[in-house]
């Protein structure tokens, strides 16, 4: 087992969410993350998966201290991220970079590719001239140097991703925050952006948080998986463990409503329909959040908060009832 | 065999852009028979949404759409407004990505449906009444009465969408287009609105033209399948005969760009999809298939009969045989 380089223990994250209701005002309280804790080991991808509103984004943002954590810990190289102050904090941020969902909104328009590839190195204050940089990054990512002085609407969805990749390699970071990296992508081209993702790695030996809705992108590319339902991790261990015996019944009922590019096992699969939606996460169900929506729940599941406990097959699951 | 319900032949449709005419269709054909579900499959751009909007006559003025849809023996492409208001909602219906930009904020659930009957049907307020609860409650609705009083906020994106339907099928069409209906919803969701969709067809013989970038979803419940790029068919079929043996180099190359499980590497389609405003010449997917010779610059193909599918390639004899997935 690798060296951990990501540790994060108990992070909680709370919105105040202000309604105005008439004259009067009430402050309600957006539970985005629960007491979420997870380890990234060096060279390592983790995948988070999870529907709308389950916080995986917010945990990302988390980490990486875009926005604030309510209470918790984050701990990177062995240094708690919460105890530094600003000025430790931007040195460390050269070893975490993020890359955003929509590769449109994620460049400036009137920059060159160039300059906003060489921009993190201008920040952090790195010496010299970064022309060369820049060209070996172009290349990293499958682009060519003579992109540099090109401009973000002269590329395609696909490019403009490997343009944000280039940007959050310049500084030779340690861990990468990849947030719904490829769902903005054609089928045909979100392969090779996984690819490159893979090559890159694979090379430079950085790890990954993948953060996706898509199962079976993170099934591919993840060496482990957290699956998350309203601000809580409900099963998290292997890749292969969580997708081949999921024990949480949302991750086997989650698993089962992918559709799976196969008419013969479309057919034969034994699907299970969830009911309704998931509930808001202002007011989230007591007990295990997912029992409203769960064909096993019983009444200690609306008392009892069930734990992370590992499981026979090696993963570990919150649930009273686990699938075996 | 069933009843063909839509027929479109040679459809046409070029937009007058600053930068000059782009054709975002450019030759469509295509069938769709009662009780059946068509999968329309492609990536951005390659004129699938624009096809179904130009049967519904809900392009903008600026697009020139030639060609041929004929609706139940009824010719909808220059037909007049009067004439495609009368087809609208009771003959053909659309739902779109978005549910909640298809509802009004301001009025009830119930009256919504409501509108929608009484204006294909002389129907009183209170019989529509009646009739809205019923289709709440057809779609998957629990307590559809006290819901029908509620307005498009109080409902979730699921709820919406299946509000969206029973609008759709109000006046019972012969078909339902569904553009992406499912793209914005979570897998769980999804899953049941796949299930309504699926349950309607059934249930009222609709014809359901479903239009997706989704391989899995066509997997899950089309019959048929249209694959379309750059404002062409390039392939059509059953789905067990496209999932088994693909002939078109680019249904090979969408199928084999998809992850599945185990770890093998993923094979992208190289090359980018073409800029519309200037396609290539000949077969638009020359520029990027691995098996293009001079031919396919030449030649702009057609579909014809190859095995048990329909296939646009001129070189679809001597290619290889694909690897099967299903």
């Amino acid at each position: 087992m690798s060296e951990n380089l990501l540790s994060v223990t108990n992070l909680v994250k709370n919105f105040e969410l202000r309604v105005n209701n008439g004259a009067r005002r009430k402050k309600r309280i957006v539970q985005a993350v629960t007491n979420v804790s997870f380890h990234v080991g060096r060279g390592q991808t983790l995948g988070l998966v999870g529907e709308s509103g389950s916080g995986k984004t917010t945990v990302g943002r988390c980490i990486l201290r875009l926005i604030e954590p309510t209470s918790g810990t984050v701990e990177f190289e062995g240094q708690d991220l919460g105890a530094l102050n600003f000025e430790e904090l931007r040195a460390l941020r050269r070893k975490m970079q993020i890359v955003f969902q929509d590769p449109f909104a994620s460049l400036d328009p009137k920059m060159t590719i160039g300059a906003s590839i060489s921009e993190p190195l201008i920040v952090q204050n790195v010496p010299g001239d970064h022309t060369d940089k820049v060209i070996e990054l172009l290349e990293l990512v499958g682009l060519s140097a003579d992109h540099a002085q090109r401009f973000p609407h002269e590329f395609s969805g696909g490019q403009r991703q490997r343009i944000g990749v280039a940007r959050a390699l310049a500084l030779n970071p340690a861990l990468i925050v990849l947030d719904e990296p490829v769902s903005a992508l054609d089928v045909s081209i979100q392969a090779g952006v996984i690819n490159l993702f893979e090559d890159l790695q694979a090379r430079l030996g950085m790890s990954y948080i993948f953060i996706a809705h898509d199962l079976s992108v993170v099934r591919h590319i993840a060496d482990r998986v957290a699956v998350m339902y309203l601000g809580k991790i409900v099963e998290i261990g292997e890749q292969q463990d969580v997708y081949e015996h999921p024990t949480h019944p949302y991750t086997k009922a989650l698993l089962s409503a992918v559709p799976l590019p196969d008419p013969k096992t479309e057919r034969s699969r034994h699907r299970i329909m969830l009911e309704g939606d998931v509930p808001s996460p202002v007011n989230p169900p007591s007990g295990c959040r997912f029992r409203t929506r769960c064909w096993k729940a019983q009444d200690v599941c609306a008392q009892e908060e069930p734990m992370l406990t590992i499981r026979p097959s090696g993963q570990m699951s919150a649930c009273h009832f686990p699938e075996s | 065999m069933a009843e063909k319900v839509l027929e479109i032949r040679d459809l046409h449709v070029t937009f007058d852009t600053p930068s000059g005419p782009l054709e975002a269709v450019r030759g469509i054909d295509l069938d769709v028979s009662s009780g059946e579900l068509l999968g329309v499959v492609g990536e951005s751009g390659s004129g699938k949404s624009v096809t179904f909007l130009a049967t519904m006559g809900l392009l903008p003025a600026r697009a020139r759409v030639t060609g041929s849809v004929m609706l139940s023996g009824q010719q909808l492409i220059g037909a007049s407004a009067k004439q495609l208001r009368s087809v609208r909602g009771r003959l053909l219906s659309m739902i779109f990505q978005d549910p909640l930009s298809a509802l009004n904020p301001v009025h009830r659930i119930g009256d919504q449906i409501g509108e929608m009957l009484r204006s294909h049907q002389n129907l009183s307020t209170h019989e529509a009444a009646k009739r809205a609860i019923e289709l709440l409650d057809i779609v998957g609705i629990p307590q559809p009465s006290d819901r029908a009083r509620q307005y498009p906020h109080e409902f979730s994106g699921g709820m919406r969408q299946r509000v969206v339907i029973a609008i759709a099928i109000a006046n019972n069409p012969k078909v339902l287009i569904a553009d992406e209906p499912t793209t914005a919803l979570d897998v769980t969701v999804q899953a049941q609105i796949l299930e309504v969709i699926e349950r309607v067809q059934e249930r009222f013989g609709t014809a359901v033209v479903l239009i997706t970038h989704d391989l899995g979803v066509i997997a899950r419940v089309a019959d048929r399948v249209n694959v379309m790029y750059a404002g062409r068919n390039v392939e059509q079929g059953t789905i067990d005969s496209l999932f088994d043996h693909p002939s078109h180099p680019y249904t090979r190359g969408l199928l084999a760009s998809l992850p599945r499980p185990g770890k093998q590497r993923l094979k992208p389609i190289t090359g980018f999809p073409p800029n519309m405003l200037n396609p290539p010449s000949g077969c638009a997917f020359h520029t990027r298939c691995e098996y293009a010779g001079d031919i396919c610059k030449g030649e702009l193909p057609n579909l014809v009969s190859f095995g048990d599918l329909e296939t646009a390639c001129v070189r679809a004899r001597e290619l290889p045989k694909s690897e099967s997935f299903a």
